[in-house]
């Protein structure tokens, strides 16, 4: 591979967030019945007519201004010809002459190097329904639930050059996306998509090679292994003297392979023409202004302020702000504990490790920030040693209960009692003499030896501090 | 510019038809004799003159982000040929 180099090229779809679909008032709520939420208009039924959702421009305006693009005060939508039974007009709505928006850039960095990436368009689409094929009948079930759901797709420059790139851009564009809150970046449920188009070139040569356009990609690890799969694979095929074919190729999960769609290759002929069911969309100056002002401090600029504002390594910032909500969790948390260290530490340990545990999002967190600031507050009085609060975290998380209770419930308040320490100390000291000598003669190390026992026999509830001070005092 | 009997193939061939080859011939002929009376248009200079998209002059009309529910899916899946409650039947596609 060494004597090629990777030219990739992504294009992304997302599902806008809105209530409705584009062109009609259908719920786009996931999940329904089969053909509940359709109409006239979605079911292409002849004599309708689309009409433009807002909000949907709104979303698509906004991802627009996020990425740097240029916003077209006028674009145009038009008509992507293709059967499928999923698509019941014979055409999508898409925009392909005049896009919404262009030029834009997004900024990544992998293994600690910055590279801009070019952004050149983001249009509006709808998306298609779903078919389930019969196995045993000649028969296709078609639901147009998802027919007319709004789509924006994002197709950026061939500026990506490996398999860690692609992914890079994936997560700073989904993160964006989630950001401003106009798309839930959900891969497996497809609200996030991602086609990409890979080819090979002899290092620094200008000309780009034969591509190939790589779909079913619906986890970032899929989006990478078969990134890496293909580019080996031409360049397999480069070595022998072959030639790469332009073609559309699935990715095969189980093989982690991909695999030529052939024959489909014809119907690439989608004689695009202005659709005369929509006027040009004209994008007014207050609505773009309205727009650039409703845009949130994004995950880039977040993850910079967490780590010059609040000390943070840059891998906890990248972690912490990735996930718009989880940021959130952080700095409502060290507004009531203002040690942003151990905040971070807490949230990137304990609170992702029940979070996953029960696929929750952090907004939905039963360990509310103020339990994580309340259980902190706990360590630092005394009232509980760190272990303890480890132990109990996730029966915060589980009960909803606060730390206090469930410290009172259990008994586990931190034994800081020095008559009731001492007893215990003694009888330590008392029951290993051989190592008491030990000590004395200048094994200092043993001090572990005595505390963990000392731990042990008062079920870690000791305090740690007073629990040393006191062997100390005893053995001198 | 002019349509081949191939281009008049291809284009049958897009939209799932499969023409008798004379009726290809025929359609070749009839798409020739549009492009040559739209070939009238084209002696206009309109170098300079924005392309139009729509002859319909109003702006941009929106709709505001509110669900409605007119029909139910019942009357929708009662235009189908084929049905069974839930889905449209059609021939099995090989997706």
């Amino acid at each position: 591979m060494s004597a090629y180099e990777a030219v990739i090229g992504l294009e992304v779809h997302a599902q806008l967030r809105t209530r409705t679909k584009i062109f009609c008032s259908c719920s786009t709520e996931f999940g329904r019945e089969p053909n509940s939420n359709v109409c006239p208009v979605c079911t292409g039924m002849p004599g309708v007519l689309p009409v433009l959702n807002r909000r949907a421009v709104e979303y698509a305006v906004k991802m627009g201004l996020a990425v740097d693009c240029t916003v077209n005060p006028r674009s145009v939508f038009a008509r992507k010809n293709y059967f499928y039974p999923d698509l019941p007009k014979a055409y999508q709505i898409s925009q392909y002459e005049l896009p919404l928006a262009e030029h834009g850039r997004l900024r990544i960095a992998t293994n600690g190097d910055e590279k801009t990436i070019g952004i050149t368009r983001i249009h509006m689409e709808e998306d298609a329904g779903k078919s389930i094929h019969s196995a045993t009948e000649n028969k296709s079930f078609v639901d147009l639930n998802r027919t007319g759901v709004p789509l924006i797709e994002i197709v950026s420059e061939p500026d990506l050059r490996s398999a860690d790139e692609a992914v890079a851009y994936l997560k700073a564009l989904r993160a964006i996306l989630v950001y401003l809150e106009i798309c839930d970046g959900n891969m497996e449920e497809g609200s996030f998509r991602c086609d990409a188009n890979v080819s090979i070139r002899p290092k620094g040569a200008l000309e780009l090679g034969t591509r190939a356009e790589l779909k079913n990609l619906n986890s970032f690890r899929h989006v990478h292994k078969a990134i890496e799969y293909e580019i080996s694979r031409q360049a397999v095929l480069l070595v022998d003297g072959e030639k790469v074919t332009q073609e559309t190729r699935l990715f095969d999960v189980d093989k982690g392979i991909t695999v030529s769609m052939r024959g489909k290759e014809e119907a690439h002929d989608y004689r695009y023409f202005p659709d005369p069911d929509l006027v040009p969309l004209l994008i007014a100056p207050e609505l773009l202004a309205d727009m650039g002002r409703s845009i949130p401090e994004l995950p880039q600029a977040r993850e910079a302020r967490f780590i010059t504002e609040y000390g943070l390594p840059e891998a906890a910032a990248q972690t912490l702000t990735a996930e718009k909500d989880l940021a959130d969790y952080f700095e409502a948390a060290t507004r009531l504990y203002p040690e942003p260290q151990k905040v971070s530490n807490w949230i990137l340990s304990d609170l992702l490790r029940e979070l996953n545990q029960a696929k929750t999002a952090a907004v939905d967190s039963p360990l509310t920030p103020e339990h994580l600031a309340e259980l902190l507050g706990m360590i630092d009085s005394g009232q509980i040693s760190s272990r303890i609060a480890k132990q109990i975290f996730p029966d915060v998380f589980t009960t909803k209960a606060s730390p206090q209770e469930i410290v009172e419930r259990k008994g586990l308040a931190q034994i800081s009692d020095t008559g009731t320490l001492e007893a215990v100390v003694d009888s330590i000291l008392t029951a290993n003499p051989k190592e008491v000598e030990a000590f004395k003669s200048g094994k200092t190390k043993l001090m572990g030896f005595f505390v963990g026992q000392v731990m042990r026999q008062t079920k870690g509830q000791a305090n740690p501090d007073l629990v040393n001070k006191l062997i100390m005092e005893k053995l001198q | 510019m002019s349509i081949s009997t191939d281009d008049a193939a291809k284009v049958a061939g897009l939209a799932r038809l499969n023409p008798a080859p004379e009726k290809i011939t025929q359609f070749a002929d009839q798409f020739n004799d549009i492009l040559d009376y739209m070939q009238k248009l084209n002696e206009l200079d309109t170098s300079g003159i924005e392309p139009l998209y729509t002859p319909v002059t109003h702006e941009t009309v929106f709709r505001d982000d509110e669900v409605l529910k007119e029909y139910s899916r019942e009357e929708l899946l009662g235009n189908a040929p084929e049905t069974d409650g839930n889905y449209f039947i059609v021939p099995r596609i090989v997706g």
